[in-house]
Order: structure tokens, then sequence, then C-alpha cells
């Protein structure tokens, strides 16, 4: 089991309110991102649950029970961090056997010298091995259990970080930031690593991240965060295609999502930059805000389209797709859209834009969805 | 343009090497007279080594030695009488019986505090590292007095402990210490907390081991400063030789009947330095890392 809910939990340091009253219910065997820009508090909430930091207020469960005054060792989660934290003096194996030993041996077990003549301990020592390396070979790092973490790539740290987590069979995994001490190639190749091993486990997850592609590849549950405050929380494809605030559209995808003035008629319809959209609107606001991702936008040729006219200031090619960066109504107003790669267009020529699909998004200046 | 380069670096050279005589002449000096006859010393002759000619010692035949014990080289004779006259070995002992039991209980006490002053919130925390700092400023000398006061209240005059007791507290080890484990991640400490570790077993068993650089500068520098102490043995030994530490000891070459023998002074003086120009020369790398890293010097 693994079910954690947190329940109005809040923390200040000092003056500055990191959490503001955020509640979360993560369900058992889930893969739960916490993503959000640098100092939107996902760090610290996944110390509260880990009970490395004390929350001012507000409740932390696991698996029904409020370990609020419980530390951090007896919750039974396992935490891989970002920098790995291995201990730089003991080998993997040791790396590896340490949480065991220091759950499973009793205080005179754990003496040195003394500790050997503890008739129960032989026993003990023989699961512990077992667990180092069945865990070793899970993780494929058994030749390396001999070897000092100096002596480790990053991404073989970053294993034995993870089998130093695993061993101990935790109910939860809590992970910070573990990617991104890694080059990038090898990032990707260990966000499938990652879902593999979160498939096999089928223990939950929760991944604090702030690289919104990690969270969109690899999670059951998003759960965006900016400012302390828990923005939305769903599953990848929804807080993409359906974010519930004007944040999270901005803040979830890339490049970023297009924003436009927009006016509203009184009968529900929306206008912007000249493009009228199909849908009406019901709402009672005036002005409100279009918001378009670059690949829903396109360059037209057809002159019938609704279609706005743009400068082409500066192109991004990422192979597959071509970026366009283009200045609205000669202003300093730019947007991104995306182009494809057949047909370049230079930079400084004027194109046609339109909508590619009658998907646009409307928020209230003030952020909010309008459905 | 080559040659003009070498020029400029032949001067500097030239002005290290200098220095570098000055240090060690007097070293020289030493080594020279230990090995030298009174003779020798005196007319300033014989070089480094001297004639090595076979003589009997006056002054040795005082102290009651018959003649033929007395009849030897002078090198011979200086290192053998040293360690004669004074119980030089013994001094050895005591020397590094003080300053091993200094440098342990330091150690013992400085981890947890600098642990505790980089690593924990506490209310009043930059107040006590404040503290500390402040105390860093007091002169031994300065408070050499009341000290010397307490411990003979206490009956500790003329014992190991009055040697040891006031060191054992290094506030520049507090500092130093404080200033490495600054460095060391918290998520080193946040994985040990979660494996299970209590604050003091993470204090002996992750960030001990973390600290072995540091702690190896940190030991030269109080091993150095306490083996080379005279000012506070002085002081709180008054009359037992069987404490004397090193330094003390060489005193007993000075004064008496034969206070003008040098041979056999700088051939003690040598017995007692060579400990620490062994460990300097062990732990030259380690010595010159401390000291950077430190800034200090």
């Amino acid at each position: 089991m693994g079910t954690i809910s947190l329940k109005n939990i809040n923390k200040s340091f000092g003056s500055t309110e990191v959490l503001k009253q955020l509640s979360l219910d993560i369900q058992d065997g889930e893969f739960l991102t916490l993503v959000g820009p640098s100092g939107c508090g996902k760090s610290t909430l996944l110390k509260i649950i880990a009970g490395l930091e004390q929350q001012n207020s507000g409740d932390v469960i696991i698996d029904d029970k409020n370990v609020n005054s419980t530390r951090a060792s007896k919750r039974d989660l396992a935490m891989v961090f970002q920098s790995y934290a291995l201990y730089p003096h003991l080998t993997v194996r040791k790396n590896l056997e340490t949480p065991l030993k220091l759950r499973d041996y009793s205080f005179v077990e754990r003496l040195p010298l003394v500790g050997n003549f503890v008739p129960s301990r032989k026993e003990k020592k023989k699961s512990i091995d077992d667990l180092v390396f069945k865990t070793s070979e899970t993780l494929k790092i058994t030749e390396l259990l001999d070897r000092k973490p100096g002596q480790l790539s990053g991404g073989q740290r970053q294993r034995a970080a993870l089998g130093r987590a695993m061993v101990r069979e935790p109910v939860a995994f809590l992970m910070d930031e573990p990617l991104s001490n890694l080059d990038a190639a090898l990032r990707v190749h260990m966000r499938s690593e990652l879902s593999e091993l979160h498939n096999s486990l089928k223990t939950t997850f929760i991944y604090v991240t702030h690289d919104q592609a990690e969270a969109l590849t690899m999670s059951t549950r998003m759960a965006v965060m900016i400012d302390g405050e828990l923005l939305q929380l769903d599953t990848p494809s929804e807080v993409y295609n359906n974010p519930s605030s004007l944040r999270v559209a901005e803040f979830v995808g890339s490049p970023k999502i297009n924003t436009f003035a927009a006016q509203i008629t009184s009968d529900g319809s929306v206008e912007f930059t000249g493009i009228k959209l199909e849908r009406k609107f019901n709402t009672n606001s005036q002005k409100a805000l279009v918001a378009v991702r670059p690949e829903h936008l396109e360059i037209t040729k057809d002159s019938n389209k609704p279609a706005f006219e743009a400068t082409v200031s500066y192109r991004e090619n990422l192979g597959s797709d071509i970026f366009y960066h283009v200045q609205v109504d000669q202003s300093d107003f730019k947007i991104i859209v995306r182009g494809s790669p057949a047909g370049l267009i230079s930079n400084g020529e004027t194109v046609r834009i339109s909508l590619s699909h009658a998907e646009a998004m409307l928020f209230e200046t003030s952020g909010e969805r309008i459905r | 343009m080559l040659a003009r380069h070498y020029i400029g670096e032949s001067w500097k050279h030239g002005l290290l090497i200098i220095g570098a005589l000055i240090v060690l002449i007097p070293f020289y000096m030493m080594v020279s007279m230990s090995l030298k006859s009174q003779q020798e010393i005196q007319s300033i002759s014989g070089g480094l080594v001297g004639a090595q000619e076979i003589q009997t010692f006056p002054v040795c035949t005082k102290h009651g030695y018959t003649e033929e014990v007395c009849t030897m080289r002078p090198y011979k004779y200086n290192f053998w009488f040293a360690f004669k006259k004074a119980p030089i070995p013994r001094y050895l002992m005591n020397g590094l019986i003080v300053t091993v039991s200094i440098f342990l209980i330091q150690v013992l006490i400085a981890l947890p505090c600098s642990y505790a002053l980089a690593k924990l919130r506490f209310k009043g925390r930059e107040f006590v590292f404040s503290m500390v700092l402040f105390c860093l400023l007091i002169p031994v000398h300065a408070i050499a007095l009341p000290l010397y006061v307490m411990l003979a209240k206490a009956g500790l005059v003329d014992t190991y402990a009055a040697l040891i007791i006031p060191w054992t507290i290094s506030v520049f080890g507090i500092f130093l210490m404080r200033q490495f484990f600054m460095t060391v991640p918290d998520e080193l400490i946040d994985a040990a907390r979660m494996d299970g570790m209590g604050e003091y077993s993470i204090v002996w068993k992750v960030m001990l081991p973390v600290a072995i650089p540091a702690l190896l500068a940190f030991a030269i520098f109080s091993v150095v400063a306490h083996w080379n102490d005279y000012f506070w043995p002085r002081i709180v030994i008054t009359g037992n030789r069987d404490l004397f530490t090193p330094p003390l000891g060489i005193r007993e070459f000075r004064g008496g009947i034969d206070s003008d023998e040098f041979g056999p002074m700088m051939a003690s003086i040598v017995t007692v330095t060579i400990p620490l120009i062994v460990a300097f020369i062990v732990a030259q790398k380690r010595f010159v890392e401390g000291i950077t890293m430190t800034g200090m010097k």
C-alpha cells in the first residue's frame, strides 16, 4: 500500500510563505509528478512528506496513518536526491546495505566486533545480502558493487542512488529532481528506465521536477505547483490540453503557449487579431485572453482562411519541427508558430498565420479559464 | 627575449634561495653542533661534522663516569650524553601522550559543535557562532593566570590533566570544521536521516569520514602547536620531571655546571625536532592543503 494524502499543509520560512493550504491525494501505485518553476515549494513539499521538514500546520497521512510526529526513517519512504547523496567513503555495496542494517539490526548487532557474535545477525546479514544482490541485478549495477561513488559515472551513481532507495522496499519513492545532473541523452534514457521501473515495482512514485517534459512523459498524474499553490492535478494530457488557468497553460508546453488580447461581443463570440473563433463563450467579460499553442497555429497561403499578417524574426530549427518566432503588426508583440521543415521561410519574410484547428483557449484577464 | 626571461626568473629564484637559507641556517647550525665537539663549536671550525677525533669529555667525567666510558667520538658522545643526562624518551612519550590526547578530545568536542553550527537550525545559532569567533580573538597568555589558579584550586597542577584540559575545547577547530561542514551538501545529511541515522550517528558515521582532509589539516595545526608549546607546560608543571614535555626537557640542558656544553644540548633538540620533521615530510602535501584551505598564515 502506498497512499499518501496531504491536508491543508502550510509552511513558511520566516515571513515567506512557501506552501499555502495545500491538499493533495496520492493513490497507491501512482507515478505522481510535482512540477513547477524553481522556488514554487515543490521540494519543500517533498521534504515534508519525507519528514525531513516539519510543516507549520496541516496533516501528512500515509496509509491512513497520521505521520506528523513520525521520524523520517520510520515513515517507510525512500528518497532519491538530485546530487545522489551517496556516502562517499563507502562502496556501493555498503551504501546499499546501510539503510537495511539501520532498519533490521538491533543496537547490539550494529556494534563493531561485538555484533559479529550475536547469533541472530547471521540470518539478517544473509537476507540483507540477498536483497542487495537482487536490487543490484535489477538495476544492472552488480559489477559496480565494490566501487566507491567517486569512481562511478553520473548515470551509474544515479543507479546506485536508486538502488539504495529500492533495497528498503518502501511504501513510496520520493525523488527530488533525480535526473537533472545527467547529460541530455542520458536523461532521456533514464526517463524510460524510471517508467519501466515504476511499472515493474508498482510502488507509488512521487517525483519532483522543474522540467515539464519529464512530467509529461513519465507521470500518471501531474500536479502543477506555482508559488506554493497546487494549481492543477490531472493526467499529463489533460493538463496540457485543458489547463485550468493561464499560469498552468504557460508553464506546461514548450515552446510557451501564445496569448493574444481578445474582445468578446455581447453574443459571446470572441475575436482576436482579426480572427473570429467559431465557438461562442458564455461570459460577461468584454476583454479576455486567447491562448493558442504553437502547434495549433499555422502559416497559410490560403487567402480565404481568416488569418493575420506577421514578420518572421527568428527561426528555431529542431530538425523534426521548425518554430518561427514572428512579430505581429510590426509591434513588439511576438508569438511562436510551428512550421513544417518543408519550405523554409527566411527571416524578415511576411507570412499569414491562421488557426490550424479551432483549438483556442479563453482566459479571463486575471488568468481563470473561460470554458 | 628568452635571455631576459631567464634573468627575470633567476632574480626571483635568487631571492627565494636567500629566504630559504635564512630559514635553514639555524637548522644547519643545530645539526652541525649536535655532531661536533665543544672545542670545534667554540672555535667555529670543523665544517658540518667536525674532525670526529676520539677524545675524553671532561663534563662526562665530572658526572662520575669513568674515563674509559667517557672516551668516544663527539657525535656519539653528544647523543649518548643527552640521553644520559635527561630522560628524553620519557619526554617524547609525554609529548606524544599530551598532543594525542589534546587532539582526540578536541575532535570529540569540535565535530558535534561544528555540525550543529553548520547544519542544524536552532535559535541563537548565529549568536553562538559569533561567540566562537570572539573566542578566537582571546590570546592564551591573557587567560593563563586565571586558568592556572583554577587548576591549582582543583589540585591539578603537576598532572597530565593540567597539560591537556585547557586545550580540549578548540574554538579554532570548531571554526575550521564548521567552515568545512558548510560545504557538505544538506542532501547527504537528509539521506542519512532517511536511512535512519540519528544526529550523533550522522556526525560520526557520515560527517567524520567526509571531513578527513579537514581533520588532517587541523591535526597538523593542533599537534605542532602543542608539541612545541613551552609556555603552558612551564606554568603548570612546576617540579615533576616525569611530566616534562620535550620543550621543557630541552631546558634541562641550560644552566648548572655544564651550562655551556652545546653538543648534547643540540643533540637533544635534534631528537625532539625529528618527530615533527618526519611528520611534516610524510604529510607535506596535506599540510600545504590545510594551510591553503583555511586561508591562514
